[in-house]
């Protein structure tokens, strides 16, 4: 089973990423363009039941995945 | 691998990830300022030597997958650290070995990518800020220019742990212009309170992404480095 984990920075950091971005798309001509927000995904391959997985994957990413000192995530069975 | 240290010479370590590249710088500088061997542990050890203080290099360990120094906090031989920390233990960490000290969670807030999303390899000048240290103490009162060389180096707390922060004095360096100024313009990276270093609560453990080791010699352009290894080296013995 393939497990989801998208991992992304709180609202309160800045994304150094999504705003160089979406200033160089604005610059291409996407002027209504008002922000561009950047996250990370990761696919997780697990054997087990899906309750297990699931509980497994949310320690994983609350650990490892994402720093809770910047960071939120959501995990979810694909 | 243990080594008899010299009569009296503290016994340093310092912990070699796979992408460390300023073990060497490290090696170099102590042994040219304090006639100290450094002792080379490698990551995937599980056990410290006798060690009186120890050193998490600069680099890229891991290639800075996942985030700089997350990988590394999961090497073996940072239960040993950890544990060597709990006990009181000296730690410094540069650069690399800073990321790595946030991520195990020896030292708060977390390293992100510089504000100017590029990699910035520069002097910087650093001021030491309000704090009762045995690092504050020693250096107290000067400005030291040290290089920094970082892609990740915009240090973040939330606002409730950057005042605790500076209300128990944690705060070890500032970026500053060469007059000693502090403010947004004189942050090269964005970090929050233009922070370059931080201790730990019981001052035994510095993280800072300046680069001291670098600034060891006047020939290298500033040898502003070596009172901060001295700091180091005071809390050691």
């Amino acid at each position: 089973m393939i497990y989801e984990v998208v991992v992304e920075l709180k609202e309160e950091v800045l994304d150094t990423q999504g705003r160089a971005i979406q200033q160089t798309l604005a610059r291409l001509g996407a002027t209504q363009l008002k922000a561009v927000k950047v996250s990370k995904r990761f696919l997780l391959d697990l054997d087990g039941d899906e309750a297990s997985s699931l509980e497994l994957v949310q320690k994983l990413a609350a650990e490892h995945l994402a720093n809770p000192v910047s960071e939120t995530f959501k995990c979810r069975k694909l | 691998m243990t080594r008899v240290s010299k009569l009296g010479q503290p016994r340093i370590g310092l912990i070699q990830f796979p992408g460390s590249n300023c073990d060497a710088d490290c090696v170099d500088a102590f042994k040219r300022l304090f006639d100290i061997d450094i002792q080379l542990v490698w990551h995937e050890a599980h056990e410290l030597p006798s060690l009186d203080g120890v050193i998490l290099p600069g680099g890229f360990s891991y290639g800075d997958y996942l985030r700089g120094g997350a990988l590394a906090s999961c090497s073996p031989i940072m239960s040993a650290v950890k544990t060597f920390a709990t006990k009181g233990g000296p730690i410094i960490g540069i650069c690399n070995g800073f990321q790595v000290l946030t991520e195990s969670q020896l030292l708060p807030g977390i390293l992100l990518k510089n504000a100017s999303q590029t990699f910035i390899c520069q002097y910087a000048y650093l001021k030491v800020a309000a704090g009762n240290s045995g690092y504050h103490q020693r250096l107290q009162g000067q400005l030291y220019k040290v290089p920094i060389a970082h892609g990740e180096g915009r240090y973040f707390v939330p606002a409730d742990q950057l005042k605790s922060l500076q209300d128990k004095g944690q705060i070890l360096f500032q970026y500053a212009d060469e007059q000693g100024q502090v403010n947004d313009s004189t942050s090269p990276n964005g970090a929050v309170a233009n922070i370059a270093g931080i201790v730990s609560e019981n001052g035994r453990i510095l993280g800072m992404m300046p680069h001291p080791e670098r600034a060891s010699d006047v020939l290298l352009g500033s040898n502003d480095g070596q009172p901060i290894l001295e700091a180091f080296l005071a809390t050691v013995l």
